[in-house]
């Protein structure tokens, strides 16, 4: 029994069935990657998991328990904590104010209004979220405004951001898409150093090979809305059917 | 100091500083000389600069921190003169319960609002305020008019009941009072040929607005303030952050519904007296101004921009042809008559198209309003000492 269980899930928009019957199951304290060309559910399947799509048929079981219905951040409060292809951060605010929020969205939960505090004279959250910034390299930027900073600092940042949650289960959505090469290799090297020294499950969408497997254990490639295979990355390389969904047939090249 | 660290301490001290000593402040000018129609420090229009001033403290509070631009809080002011304006024919003509019914009635209103009205954002958010405040306005004057007074608004009368007040004497008419200090009541002070004039409804309205920006100040430096900046930045992200973003919202909305609520307390207590055209758009819209004016999302900045507007809009506007013609006097009588042309269309009834001139520069090339061009000028400053390090370049908002 895997932490993440989606079985049969299906969605359709109008005319187009986006995800045709899915299974998938994500093992505990594993690299799983979700691979398959343009178009083939990728980010329908990411949406039905973190709760900004509900999926027409099947059921989605995180822990046991069931993620389908429940609001983004009713799912993140459960250990879910989403990166996004474009960083997702709080660009008005300093880097500092961006590791704070995630920290108190850990203590306080959803909805706290604790209006006569000061943030900063809260120790336990400030020291949290400045070790935080510690481990991800980025102490010296606290007072930056986030804006200004690099696409890779700032991938950087929204991951520190999700770490300091705690999640059980991190999902990322191409997390090196449209980055400089020494950006994508930082970006594989965090992640492994957050695989190797967490205990954490990590989904991974991705087109980049190169980053799909330098990190994946298990990978499922998906193709038109369904599974094709499900395998470890040797496997994966060479198999027929991989090659088949990503270069076509007789079809034009995808 | 009060909780606060020492750069808001700062801050609050010299707020506090500027409104006690405001008679003399906007009294610069003696009595008498040419100058003095640019006195401003007479308790009509004192008081309407603090009481916009709070106002726009709370209007920041929601469209500043989270970004959501209400084009209906006049119907919060409003709701809260009329409920001031009941306790004081119902109970008393004391102010304060007035005040605190007038707080609670506009942030329940505000609640039932800001519910249905956050169901959406942006510019539906906007239209479904500005839909409320103007179906709160033709309510008041026209179906309501047994609670509010239609056309004529409310006064308190001689007849009402006032159950905690003694009858009044035959010929006396009710007055609002603070335990018995009435509202209306100056100390006058005569230095010279300068006039001071302290008065009662002045300093209640003053510690109001300073109590109201120390909450502000709490509020902008809690970790509820960075969620509603976080709501602004981006909801994605903070949703995503296992932080629902609604309550955040509906509690800053009825926060600042609130403000509201005690600013038309205020009027009423000032002025007894309300009528439904204190909820008409146009006091919505004003509200807007003299927050991007000042500068939204900055502390200090709606005051600011609430003290620029309401100065100009009694100053500028009492600026006549006839002084016009005395200003340029000095100069041969074609030159004189075409330069008083030229500058007419700007002041007396014309303020507005100043208004509209400064308000339209202060967007383009100020968009951090009154509270940027003030670092921008202070910077300049600093750059001249060749000691101090150089400026970073990065504006910090909450001033």
């Amino acid at each position: 029994m895997g932490i993440l269980e989606v079985k049969n899930v299906g969605k359709r928009f109008g005319g187009l069935q986006a995800l045709g019957d899915v299974n998938l199951s994500v093992a505990e304290n594993t690299v799983h990657a979700i691979i398959g060309p343009n178009g083939a559910g990728k980010s329908t399947l990411l949406n039905v998991l973190v709760g900004k799509l509900i999926p027409d048929t099947g059921s989605v079981m995180f822990d046991g328990k069931s993620v389908l219905g429940r609001k983004p951040y009713e799912i993140n409060q459960m250990g879910i904590s989403r990166v996004f292809q474009t960083p997702e951060i709080f660009g008005d605010l300093s880097v500092l104010e961006n590791m704070l929020i995630p920290c108190f969205a850990k203590r306080d939960g959803a909805f706290t209004p604790n209006a006569f505090i000061d943030m900063f004279r809260d120790r336990e959250i400030v020291e949290r979220a400045e070790q935080m910034l510690e481990e991800m390299n980025m102490a010296d930027a606290r007072n930056d405004n986030a804006a200004t900073m690099s696409r890779g600092n700032k991938r950087r940042l929204e991951i520190g951001m999700c770490l300091a949650q705690e999640p059980r289960l991190l999902l990322l959505d191409e997390p090196t898409a449209g980055m400089a090469r020494a950006d994508t290799n930082n970006t594989i090297d965090l992640l492994k150093q957050i695989k190797d020294e967490r205990d954490i499950t990590i989904a991974i969408i991705e087109h980049d090979m190169h980053v799909v497997f330098s990190l994946a254990e298990r990978i499922t490639v998906l193709a038109q809305g369904t599974p094709l295979v499900e395998d470890t990355p040797d496997k994966i390389k060479g198999h027929p059917k991989v090659r088949e969904a990503y270069l076509g047939e007789s079809q034009d090249a995808a | 100091m009060f909780g606060l660290d020492k750069k808001h301490t700062n801050l609050l001290l010299l707020v506090a500083a500027l409104t006690m000593l405001a008679p003399f402040i906007l009294n610069p000018f003696p009595e008498g000389s040419g100058m003095a129609q640019f006195n401003a420090g007479y308790p009509d229009l004192m008081q309407r600069f603090v009481i916009f001033g709070i106002f726009a403290i709370g209007f920041n509070i929601l469209f500043g921190l989270t970004g959501y631009l209400s084009f209906g809080h006049a119907a919060f002011l409003g709701v809260g003169s009329y409920a001031a304006m009941w306790m004081m024919k119902l109970l008393t003509m004391n102010v304060i319960p007035a005040i605190a019914v007038s707080i609670v009635v506009a942030g329940l209103f505000s609640l039932l609002v800001g519910w249905i009205s956050l169901r959406r954002s942006g510019i539906y958010f906007s239209i479904l305020t500005l839909a409320f405040a103007q179906m709160s306005y033709a309510l008041a004057y026209s179906v309501l008019t047994p609670i509010t007074g239609g056309e004529t608004g409310l006064q308190p009368k001689l007849q009402d009941p006032r159950i905690l007040d003694g009858a009044l004497e035959a010929g006396a008419s009710p007055r609002a009072n603070l335990f018995g200090l009435e509202m209306t009541s100056s100390f006058e002070w005569s230095v010279g040929s300068w006039l001071f004039t302290f008065n009662v409804g002045y300093y209640v309205a003053a510690v109001a607005m300073l109590l109201s920006f120390y909450m502000a100040i709490r509020i902008f430096n809690s970790p509820f303030g960075m969620m509603l900046r976080a709501i602004k930045s981006n909801q994605q992200r903070m949703n995503y952050t296992g932080l629902n973003s609604k309550p955040y919202t509906l509690a800053a909305f009825v926060v600042s519904g609130m403000y509201a609520g005690l600013a038309g307390g205020l009027m009423v207590a000032m002025d007894t007296q309300v009528g439904a055209e204190r909820m008409f758009w146009t006091a919505s819209g004003e509200v807007v101004l003299m927050t991007i004016l000042g500068g939204a999302g900055t502390l200090i900045g709606p005051v600011l921009g609430a003290g620029m507007i309401k100065y100009m809009e009694n100053i500028m506007s009492k600026i006549n042809e006839t002084i016009l013609h005395q200003w340029f006097a000095f100069l041969p009588d074609g030159i004189e008559n075409l330069l008083v042309a030229m500058v007419y269309p700007f002041i007396g009834k014309g303020w507005h198209l100043t208004l509209g001139l400064i308000f339209m520069l202060v967007v383009i090339f100020l968009p951090g309003g009154l509270v940027e061009g003030g670092q921008r000028i202070a910077r300049l400053f600093k750059r001249k000492k060749p000691s101090s390090d150089t400026p970073d370049g990065k504006t910090t908002p909450a001033e």
